[in-house]
Formats: structure tokens, C-alpha cells, sequence
């Protein structure tokens, strides 16, 4: 092997450049929707209705007890099966993240739900607020607060593990970073850079969360 | 303007309401009091529905609380209730706490729930508070806030479940006072409370409750004079004399 030589990182940026975007973009959607579809996976698991919220509860406990990079291969193995053409990597990468990370923001916004004291939804109701508007006005945006610091170290984790595309050859970061390796033979070197340039990133983000739960922290 | 007649309830096999029945008129003010657990709170809330019973029926200005058809949101929009521990939504300031329900419920503007809800702050005396959030507020005047939450709605009547218990002491007269002037303007109320002093000043009636019964329904200085019960009795002379 010789020495490291590091004059590599130079040249690899733009691919890097493009390999971030994607797995930035992918930790976004997967985030957004997954919150969006993961609060309706809890409202699901937490309504009266008892066949809606078994169905919410399986698809939970599924998706939580199959390792994550198996969800990635068999998604993108069955989703041309359902669609009835092929999909990039990309796509099934997002298709796939949204839907896990979705198993676990529902967990994250039912507890935050639940934490809301239970008097809320009768004032709430006392004043006239049908139940969809008590959730949206009243529920959610406490459950949302109160769960802000769990629910943006959730999206850490999903950050760093979008690295598992590189099992369906998405071009994500660390597939970037590996053509590159290989490209000019400097794969040590091509590794670190990637190590280096995750842990930027995860750790301002962790900064971010503490400064962010003081801003928006409920009054009490 | 509240009709409760024979309303029971159970939790399993707890019966938590027996045979309960007693009446609001127009303009009047009932105090309903009794040892904890007597079922003060299950009672008023079957009154707006937040509760549901198991028999019997109730109606408020004519209309059946326990009909499954009866619109509850709407009926509840018409009823004003406030609650031990305030409730005000933490997470909006005063005046978004008080303009939220006329807004999402009544279909007022942002404009009209405003200009209502300071009118009804500067008559709760906090009309310099709009912009706090509940959590920078006492109790006392979170209390206030909530009864201004309430009024805002044009209630026909108002509910109250022990709106001073969770007071410190030199709170409760600041809520009292505004719950007096309410009385005085002729709102109808039902009071859960233990305030006897309040139950004397403008309360037409008071109702004993214990173990889920209404034991006595009293025109008020009856009920102090000369309670029926032993029950009543026994419980007057441990909350007067403390
Ligand atoms: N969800 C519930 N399940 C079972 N029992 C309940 C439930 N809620 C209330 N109870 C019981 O119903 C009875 C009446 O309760 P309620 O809260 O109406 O009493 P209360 O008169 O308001 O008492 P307090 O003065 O302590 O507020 C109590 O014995 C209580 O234990
Ligand atoms: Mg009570």
C-alpha cells in the first residue's frame, strides 16, 4: 500500500459534491415524509378503531424488527414488481427510507401524543373543537414540541444510515466516495474523507438540536 | 336551562353515579360540593358530554347530551367549562389561546376573535398579559385567562370543576371575584366547589353529592342552616371549620 496520499481528496469533490446532495436530499424526503406518515401510523395505532389500529401496529413492528439493508434489497427487488417497471436505485432508496423511517417516527409521535396531559383534549373539546381540529391545533403541536429533540436525533440516525444504499449501488456519499477509491486506488484515503465528512455534519447537526430545543421549548 | 334526571353511571362494576337528579334554571347558580371522590366531577362532566352515562338523560336548552345524534361539538361550543388545572394551551400565547375555538369553531376572523378576546381580557384584568404564554402567568391568572378562554364563546351557561383547588390561597379571591361578577350578571352556572363563602354570597342552590349520590339539593342558606343529612352535616363542619 505505501503511504497515504491525500492529494486524491482533491479532485474526488465534485463526485463527493454530488454523492452529498443525494444522501441530503434522500435524509430530507425520508425525514419529511416520514413524519408526515409516521404521525398518521400513530393516529392509526392510537384510534378506536381496533382493525386500523392493529393494521398501523403490524406495519410498525414489521418494519422494526427487519434490519434495515434487507428492507433496502427487498424493496428495491419488489417495487418493480407493484409499479410494473423498473425504478433507479434512487428512487427505491427514497420509496424505501420514507417508508421505514416512517415505522419509526410513528413511535417517537405516539409517545409524544401520549404525553400530552390528557385534560388538553378535554379542554379542547369543551370548547367546540371536533376531534381532527383537538389533534391538529391542540395535540400535534404540543407532541411535536415536546418530541422535537427525539424526533431530530431520529433523523441523525437516518442520516448516517443512508449510507446502506450503497447495497442497491445508489449514488449516494459512500458510493462516491468508493468509485473514487477504486478510480485512482486510494480507497483508505477515499474512506476517510467520507468518515470525516459524515461526522461534520452529524455532529453540527447534534449542535443544532441543542440550540433548537432551547428556541422552541413550550413555556411552562 | 340543565336538566339532570336519574343519571347513572358505572366504571365496570363501580358505580360512580346513582340515580343522580337536580336542575339549572335560567340565571341561576348551583353549587354542587362533597367529600372527594363523591363523583362532583364525573357529574358535570356528563353535562357537556366529556363524560359519558349510562342512564338517564340530561339536556341542556332542550337539548339531549346523550342522544347519539346530538351534534356534541356543537352543543359543547354553547357551554362554557373550566377546570382545576386551567388547561390553557401552553403552547400559544393569551390571546391565541382565547381566539382558537371562536376562529376554528364559531367562523369569526382573526380580527373579530381578537377585538373579543381583549375586551374579555380587560374585563378579567389582564388585558397587559396578551402576549405572554400561560406558563409565564400565576395560577391565579391562568385562571382568569380560562374564563376569559370560556366567555369568548358566548356561552349560554358555564361549568366549573373546582376552578380554585389548585390556588394558592391569596389566588382564590381574584377568581372568585371574577366568578361572583359572572353570577351577579345573571350567567348560569354550575359550580363544583368547596369556596362555601362563594356557595353563600350567590349561589341559589347547593347540591351534596357523596359515593355518586345527590344526597341533598338545598336552597343555599337551607343547605347551611339546617342540612337534612347527617352526611351533609358531617361534611359541613369538616370543610367550615378546617
Ligand atoms: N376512568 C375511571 N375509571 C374508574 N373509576 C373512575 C375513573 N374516573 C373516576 N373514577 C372514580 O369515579 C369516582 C368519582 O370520581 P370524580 O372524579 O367524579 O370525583 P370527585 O367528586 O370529582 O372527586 P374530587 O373531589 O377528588 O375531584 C371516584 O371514586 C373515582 O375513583
Ligand atoms: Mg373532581
Amino acid at each position: 500500500m505505501g503511504e497515504f496520499d491525500f492529494s486524491v481528496w482533491g479532485p474526488s469533490l465534485p463526485f463527493i459534491r454530488d454523492g452529498l446532495l443525494f444522501t441530503l436530499r434522500l435524509t430530507l424526503v425520508a425525514m419529511s415524509g416520514g413524519i408526515v406518515i409516521g404521525t398518521l401510523l400513530a393516529l392509526a395505532r392510537l384510534s378506536p378503531i381496533v382493525p386500523l389500529a392493529r393494521l398501523a401496529g403490524a406495519y410498525v413492528d414489521l418494519m422494526r424488527s427487519i434490519p434495515l439493508v434487507l428492507v433496502i434489497l427487498w424493496f428495491f427487488l419488489v417495487i418493480p414488481y407493484i409499479t410494473g417497471s423498473p425504478v433507479g436505485a434512487e428512487t427505491s432508496a427514497i420509496i424505501t427510507f420514507t417508508a421505514f423511517e416512517a415505522a419509526f417516527y410513528c413511535e417517537i409521535m405516539r409517545s409524544g401524543i401520549q404525553s400530552v396531559p390528557r385534560g388538553q383534549l378535554n379542554a379542547a373539546h369543551a370548547l367546540g373543537l371536533g376531534r381532527a381540529q383537538s389533534m391538529i391545533h391542540v395535540i400535534l403541536p404540543q407532541a411535536l414540541r415536546n418530541m422535537l429533540p427525539v424526533l431530530l436525533t431520529q433523523t441523525i440516525v437516518l442520516f448516517q444510515d443512508t449510507s446502506l444504499v450503497y447495497a442497491i449501488g445508489a449514488k449516494d456519499m459512500l458510493k462516491a466516495a468508493d468509485v473514487v477509491g477504486k478510480n485512482y486506488n486510494r480507497p483508505v484515503e477515499m474512506i476517510v474523507l467520507s468518515a470525516l465528512i459524515y461526522f461534520a455534519i452529524c455532529f453540527s447537526l447534534s449542535l443544532a438540536v441543542k440550540q433548537l430545543q432551547k428556541r422552541v421549548a413550550i413555556i411552562r | 336551562m340543565i336538566e339532570i334526571r336519574n343519571v347513572s353511571k358505572w366504571y365496570g362494576h363501580t358505580q360512580v353515579l346513582a340515580n343522580a337528579s337536580t336542575h339549572v334554571a335560567k340565571g341561576e347558580v348551583v353549587v354542587v360540593c362533597g367529600p372527594s371522590g363523591s363523583g362532583k366531577s364525573t357529574l358535570i362532566k356528563c353535562v357537556n358530554g366529556l363524560e359519558a352515562f349510562t342512564q338517564g338523560t340530561i339536556t341542556v336548552d332542550g337539548i339531549s347530551v346523550g342522544d347519539p345524534k346530538t351534534d356534541l361539538p356543537k352543543l359543547r361550543a354553547r357551554v362554557g367549562m373550566v377546570f382545576q388545572h386551567f388547561e390553557l394551551f401552553p403552547h400559544m400565547n393569551v390571546l391565541q389561546n382565547l381566539a382558537l375555538a371562536q376562529v376554528k369553531v364559531l367562523g369569526r376572523s382573526q380580527e373579530e376573535a381578537a377585538t373579543r378576546g381583549e375586551a374579555l381580557l380587560d374585563r378579567v384584568g389582564l388585558r397587559a398579559h396578551a402576549a405572554k404564554f400561560p406558563g409565564q402567568l400565576s395560577g391565579g391568572q391562568q385562571q382568569r385567562v380560562a374564563i376569559a378562554r370560556a366567555l369568548a364563546m358566548d356561552p349560554i351557561c358555564m361549568l366549573f370543576d373546582e376552578p380554585t383547588s389548585a390556588l394558592d390561597p391569596e389566588m382564590i379571591g381574584e377568581v372568585l371575584d371574577v366568578m361572583v361578577e359572572l353570577a351577579q350578571e345573571g350567567m348560569t352556572m354550575m359550580c363544583v366547589t368547596h369556596e362555601m363563602g362563594f356557595a353563600r354570597r350567590v349561589a341559589r342552590r347547593v347540591v351534596f353529592m357523596d359515593h355518586g349520590e345527590i344526597v341533598e339539593d338545598a336552597p343555599t342558606g337551607a343547605f347551611f342552616d339546617a342540612p337534612a343529612s347527617a352526611r351533609a352535616k358531617a361534611f359541613l363542619s369538616r370543610i367550615l371549620h378546617h
